[in-house]
């Protein structure tokens, strides 16, 4: 269940059901506090998979989850590199990314892009969330000018520090083409994304739903 | 107060849209969210409403209504009822 895979910095844990099948498929999480709220999602959709024949692995990028790397040295393209690296160690011979988890993909293996968010879009959340907790803690601050400090200087954000390389990134990134590529919307898996509550929670359904498409055949 | 309660007996299409985006974020039964009235408390009565669920559930009505919420336009006053909220919606929608 608990794998480890080499790390720029030294070896990073993975969730892992590895049986050594046919397929394996990676998994790129969500960032960022979608992360904390699709978790038991994510290891679901794993779960499933892995009672039908599908190997998954769940790696953590570096400075995220128990990593001991810090997370603001990190850059969308360092997060790239690790996740072909871990690709490659795992075996994997496809990708699931989950909402921002699309903006790590590696290049060359068929993606499964579950939900895509860009990077602007999980940039704004998190700097009206931070504009919130200030003007309720009695602090006005305004988006415009956390985000130029963040592009010079980073930036705490929901308890996350990020650098400026990696503000810049966001402020921009896409998910781009992968080799071949499936998105699943939401509603594809119905209901309402479980990304948006306010706690985390769970719904069986719609993991059973993510799996299930995946299950049926490699991205096209 | 009035003006809002029999408004929301309407259920116009931003109320409609409001009540789904607060049934995603909280994660209740489309029948708890039905019995909102304007006097439901939100912002500061419902402790997993904090900041970054806020940011979401703004973003999310952004997305569903098509508007544009500027930050200086989010006080707790607008936030602290289901009533002040949808005010605010339609003030928005009719800009």
């Amino acid at each position: 269940m608990i794998a480890a895979w080499p790390g720029p910095e030294g070896d990073e844990y993975a969730l892992a059901f590895d049986r050594g099948r046919t397929r394996r498929v990676m998994v790129l999480p969500a960032l960022f506090d979608e992360a904390n709220k699709l978790r038991h999602f994510t290891a679901e959709v794993m779960r499933r998979l892995d009672a039908v024949g599908i190997d998954t692995f769940l790696p953590d990028l570096p400075g995220c989850n128990e990593s001991l790397a810090p997370l603001e040295a990190q850059t969308l393209a360092d997060w790239r590199i690790a996740a072909a690296n871990a690709a490659a160690h795992f075996g994997a011979t496809e990708v699931l990314s989950i909402r921002a988890g699309a903006l790590t993909e590696p290049t060359g293996l068929p993606v499964w892009r579950y939900a895509p968010a860009t990077g602007a879009s999980v940039l704004r959340a998190l700097l009206r969330a931070r504009v919130i907790a200030s003007k309720e803690a009695g602090r006005e601050e305004s988006r415009e000018a956390l985000l130029e400090a963040g592009r010079a200087e980073g930036l705490e954000l929901a308890g996350y520090r990020l650098g400026p390389a990696l503000i810049r990134e966001l402020e921009r990134a896409e998910p781009s083409g992968g080799a071949a590529l499936a998105n699943i919307a939401q509603g594809d898996v119905g209901g309402a994304g479980l990304w948006l509550r306010a706690e985390p929670d769970h719904d069986p359904a719609q993991a059973q739903a993510l799996a299930s498409l995946i299950a049926g055949g490699a991205p096209a | 107060m009035t003006g809002a309660v029999t408004a929301i007996e309407e259920f116009d299409a931003s109320d409609l849209v409001l009540r789904e985006v607060l049934r995603d974020v909280l994660g209740l039964s489309q029948s708890r969210v039905d019995a909102f009235t304007a006097d439901t408390g939100l912002f500061g009565h419902l402790p997993e409403l904090d900041s970054m669920a806020v940011a979401g559930l703004l973003t999310e009505i952004e997305d569903r209504l098509g508007v544009t919420i500027e930050d200086d336009e989010v006080d707790g006053e607008m936030l602290e009822t289901y009533g002040g909220l949808l005010g605010f919606v339609r003030a928005k929608l009719d800009e």
